[in-house]
């Protein structure tokens, strides 16, 4: 039986059966069904694939679509208090702007000369986060913030030579799998563990296990908890005197106010992009870049593409290239080169410097300064509430922080259902992750929450509990 | 009647072509003290009276004291830099693609790009309740079965972010399921050929794994031969793109299968070029355990200059409970993540943090709707049709050849070999590459290292029609005729593109590259 195609598409210009006809006698064939001769017999399909019915119109296409994803309730219809490494902030027009340009939404591959444009345009967001970070050198986006932690580990082992990193046990569960999978074949990962009453790293704890194995000691500022890790520069420290590196996850948005983690002695900085103008996309809006100092033995363990800016045989024209490209994957020694590069996350890396340049220090300090001013009057709020406490760690949140509900003798999944019936999305659920903490949840708060929003919250928490 | 005269545009040949060149500063430059480009809301007055200034709470020594060095500009002035930008940036809307070979560059509906766009996907949490998620859970459910019937696979993770994060998955998958059979120890090979992409053999390198390439024989196909001796007990499995990056079709695939079958070592197929093979044939009969496909690609969703992106990673049955979790699944009434099918000790547990990028997956959804089996049919056919009437021009000039299997058709790509114009002219295929961007067009050679002499590498797709078709390969006959008459005009190009030769050695040189602004600055002499 012959399959049938599809004529006259209007995504498919020759699918015109005239300009096929001509096509195919230029080529000496009589019938589309004599191409694709070199298949054997055997494992072609013998019918066309069981699919729904195509939707020819635009406009149908649009109606079926909207109907199903109008499923969706939103955060801009409800409060949302979810972060957990996916955080709602406002995102500028401009940002969506610039990556809904066709010219950008559609490139890829395109050389230093005829995508000038996307070359400087990455090489300005390289920039402008190193400028956040006070560190010269930083990558083309990964995948995400966890991505980035794990290439940074491996960038870690390789440097040492050795084979073990710590990590803190209040890590977020998702992030240690995506490392863990990660680095399984090269390092294993060794847990710290926390202060119970103020969640900061165990000291004493990681002096223990830091030793000559040590690759690493990678923590996480804010940590996954959402308070701000205070000894820093101890831990720094530590690491450094074990003969380690110390590597360290920031949350970019806290670093107009925040001391970056090249002042308190990181060698290699990591973070996740999405709060830098991607909305949240059901967790399509995250990019992770990794920065390190200008130093060789960093800049060649790399895996990601580097975009450097250099001169021209113009006299004052700028031109961008990719710095030691040999190093990746793509160069001349494949699997020999450092871990493997490909498809990550452009264009949210694009948008992130559009972010940065248009919120300058002044909006970065700004948005700091409001998120933690509203951070603490959530605190305060739910914290009047009989029974929860917030924060259950006694240290300084920057835009999360848990909410103990022990006391009420209710789950933190019968809190959120009562909550989801008013409109709010409450804080994510720590129980299963951390069974040790019993029903507690992560709230975040940021820039975009009102006084009304987080009033509206408190009230609903005391009508359900 | 004037004396106005009509233009003549009977030329195939874009001479008169050149690109945006806005000669724009690099963002810092544009800095003035004072200039603000957004301002970011404030804390309502209530609340600071009731908390104060928020960041007196900062502990002891973690204050910023010297706010970074972003720059201050003004608003209208960062969107002209970055719309300049962009018009300096040659996507898919703005030139007919048929030069980034192996990339798969079609045309991106523009509805699918606002669909994905409305707040009903933008404005969605990850780690929203299933039930106010309902609608991106339909979406992801449906596509994966969609991608069942396309390739034969058993179940879709939508986890992996781009081709080569789902080649790593693919390799986790085989270490796991190795492990959970007593054998992963002795497993530590992994197989694949040169013609594959790069990732085929650096992923699984970080996996762990030592790498065997595989030859091609002189045919082109992968050298079953040489590939039998490799397979062994230790082999873990294959990892193969078909047709390869010349576009040959192994048509010895389920020898290949067989062969890993016989040595309990798996087979996973990169259907990086899976655009031509759309309705004809799948991967479940080429007997691969795993699969994946490029959305970017194939899907057209689009590539958005390289990401965000999807590798859709589909395995067999006996693979499911080592996917990366959890799984879209639907009970009949509601749809909701499965975290019990992929098996809580055997799953490789996660690639990447939620599930995958929504809006790429929704776009695929879209693409894949606004075709159905016959529009996927007709994609594959016009392809296939559009690159081997394009291969028989080419080969019909004398400077252009293709290695291996002459005289038959090749699916969607072709590596080709202008060696015989670098042996007259001493014109490369990286001059060619420059002076193609003087018409507006793109060309790409190869991976490294090149394998084929002065390659070039072109997929038309199914997107571009005849006449862009014959104007790229008129243009490049122009180029050829150039390198013999006047081949310094080539060998100096680009001259109407974004920017003229790149002085490279800085780039690698570590006392003089500079990856960052602030570097440049500081490695720079005035």
């Amino acid at each position: 039986m012959k399959l049938k195609g599809f004529k006259s598409h209007p995504y498919i210009p020759n699918s015109v059966t005239d300009v096929q006809n001509e096509m195919l006698k230029e080529i000496g064939l009589a019938d589309l069904e004599e191409l694709h001769s070199e298949i054997p017999e055997e494992i072609k399909l013998k019918k066309n694939m069981d699919l729904p019915k195509s939707i020819v119109s635009e406009y149908e296409l649009e109606r079926h679509i909207k109907e199903i994803i109008k499923k969706n309730k939103t955060c801009e219809d409800n409060i949302n208090f979810l972060g957990g490494g996916c955080w709602q902030h406002h995102v500028p027009a401009i940002c969506d702007e610039i990556n809904s340009r066709g010219e950008f939404l559609t490139a890829y591959g395109g050389e230093p000369y005829n995508d000038l444009g996307r070359f400087q345009a990455l090489f300005e967001y390289q920039s402008l986060v190193a400028e956040l970070v006070d560190m010269d050198v930083v990558n083309v986006p990964t995948m995400d913030g966890a991505q980035a932690a794990a290439t940074a580990l491996r960038m870690a082992g390789r440097i040492t030579g050795r084979t073990e990193v710590l990590i803190p046990a209040l890590m977020d569960r998702d992030k240690f799998k995506i490392v863990n999978n990660y680095c399984k074949s090269a390092l294993k990962l060794i847990e710290v563990d926390y202060d119970k009453k103020t969640g900061q790293l165990d000291l004493e704890d990681l002096k223990r296990k830091a030793n000559e194995n040590t690759a690493a000691v990678f923590f996480e500022n804010p940590s996954f908890m959402g308070f701000i890790e205070e000894g820093g520069q101890e831990i720094s420290d530590i690491a450094h005197e074990a003969g380690a590196l110390s590597v360290v996850c920031v949350d970019p948005s806290s670093l107009g106010i925040i001391k970056p983690p090249s002042h308190y002695g990181a060698d290699i900085v990591a973070g996740e992009l999405q709060p830098l103008g991607m909305h949240m996309n059901y967790g399509g809006g995250q990019a992770g870049f990794t920065a390190t100092r200008d130093e060789e033995k960093f800049v060649m363990e790399f895996p990601s593409r580097l975009f450097g800016i250099t001169s021209t045989i113009e006299n004052g024209e700028y031109g961008f290239g990719d710095v030691a490209y040999d190093r990746t994957s793509f160069g001349h020694h494949r699997h020999e080169g450092k871990e493997y590069v490909g498809t990550q996350t452009a264009l949210w890396g694009i948008t992130a410097g559009v972010y940065l340049a248009l919120m300058g220090p002044v909006g970065m300090f700004e948005l700091g300064q409001t998120i933690m001013q509203n951070v603490q009057y959530a605190i305060a709020k739910i914290d009047e509430i009989d029974d929860v406490k917030a924060s259950a760690f006694d240290s300084t949140s920057f835009k999360e922080f848990v909410v103990d509900f022990n006391k009420t003798g209710r789950t933190v999944e019968e809190i959120n259902g009562k909550l989801m019936e008013k409109g709010i999305f409450g804080g994510k659920d720590l129980s299963k992750d951390f069974p040790q903490m019993g029903q507690a949840a992560l709230y975040c708060v940021t820039e975009i929450h009102t006084k009304s929003d987080i009033d509206k919250l408190a009230d609903a928490l005391k009508a359900c509990l | 009647m004037g004396k106005l005269e009509r233009i003549n545009r009977d030329f195939k040949v874009n001479r008169n072509f050149h690109q945006a060149k806005w000669d724009e500063p690099i963002i810092f430059e544009l800095h003035k003290n004072g200039e603000r480009g957004i301002v970011a809301p404030k804390a309502d007055e209530e609340i600071e009276r009731t908390v104060g200034d928020g960041i007196s709470k900062i502990p002891q020594g973690m204050l910023r004291d010297e706010a970074p060095n972003l720059p201050e500009i003004t608003q209208a002035r960062v969107v002209r830099h970055y719309t300049r930008l962009s018009q300096m940036t040659l996507g898919a809307d703005v030139n007919m693609e048929i030069g980034q070979g192996t990339c798969t560059v079609k045309y991106s509906p523009k509805v699918n790009e606002k669909l994905a766009r409305l707040p009903e996907m933008t404005e969605i949490h990850p780690l929203q309740d299933e039930s106010t998620v309902q609608g991106i859970l339909e979406i992801m459910h449906k596509t994966d079965l969609f991608l069942r019937e396309i390739s034969g696979m058993d179940r879709f993770s939508f986890q992996p972010s781009g081709g080569s994060q789902a080649i790593m998955a693919m390799a986790a998958i085989a270490r796991a399921y190795h492990e959970s059979r007593g054998e992963g120890d002795i497993r530590d090979e992994i197989i694949t050929t040169i013609y594959s992409h790069p990732s085929d053999a650096a992923a699984p390198a970080v996996m762990g794994y030592k790498i065997i390439y595989i030859n091609p024989d002189e045919n082109g196909y992968p050298d079953l031969e040489a590939f039998k001796a490799a397979a062994s007990e230790r082999t873990a499995a294959f990892f193969i793109a078909n047709p390869e990056d010349t576009g040959v079709y192994n048509t010895r695939v389920q020898e290949f299968t067989e062969t890993m079958k016989e040595v309990g070592a798996l087979s996973c197929y990169d259907q990086a070029n899976a655009n031509g093979l759309l309705g004809i044939t799948r991967a479940k009969e080429a007997g691969f355990d795993m699969s994946f496909f490029n959305l970017h690609k194939t899907f057209s969703t689009p590539h958005g200059c390289g990401g965000p992106a999807t590798g859709a990673l589909g395995v067999l049955d006996h693979l499911v409970k080592f996917l990366p979790g959890p799984l879209i699944d639907f009970d009949g009434e509601k749809y909701f993540q499965n975290h019990d099918i992929v098996g809580k000790t055997d799953s490789i547990g996660k690639v990447r943090m939620f599930n995958g990028v929504a809006p790429v997956v929704l776009k695929a959804y879209s693409w894949i709707m606004s075709m159905g089996a016959e529009g996927l049919y007709e994609v594959a056919k016009v392809a296939v049709l559009n690159n081997n009437y394009m291969f028989n021009k080419l080969m019909k000039l004398d400077v252009v050849d293709a290695p291996y299997i002459r005289g038959k058709q090749r699916v969607e790509q072709v590596r080709y070999t202008i060696e015989k114009l670098f042996n007259d002219t001493g014109i490369t295929t990286e001059d060619v590459q420059r002076r193609m961007m003087d018409f507006g067009m793109h060309y790409w050679a190869s991976h490294h290292p090149y394998y084929v002499a002065e390659p070039m590498t072109l997929e038309p797709t199914e997107s571009p029609s005849k006449e862009d078709i014959d104007e790229y390969v008129e243009t490049l006959k122009h180029i050829f005729n150039e390198a013999y008459e006047n081949p310094d005009l080539i060998k100096s190009a680009p001259h109407q593109s974004t920017c003229h030769q790149l002085k490279e050695e800085s780039l690698d040189n570590p006392a003089e590259w500079a990856i960052t602004w602030r570097s440049y600055l500081k490695k720079t002499i005035v």
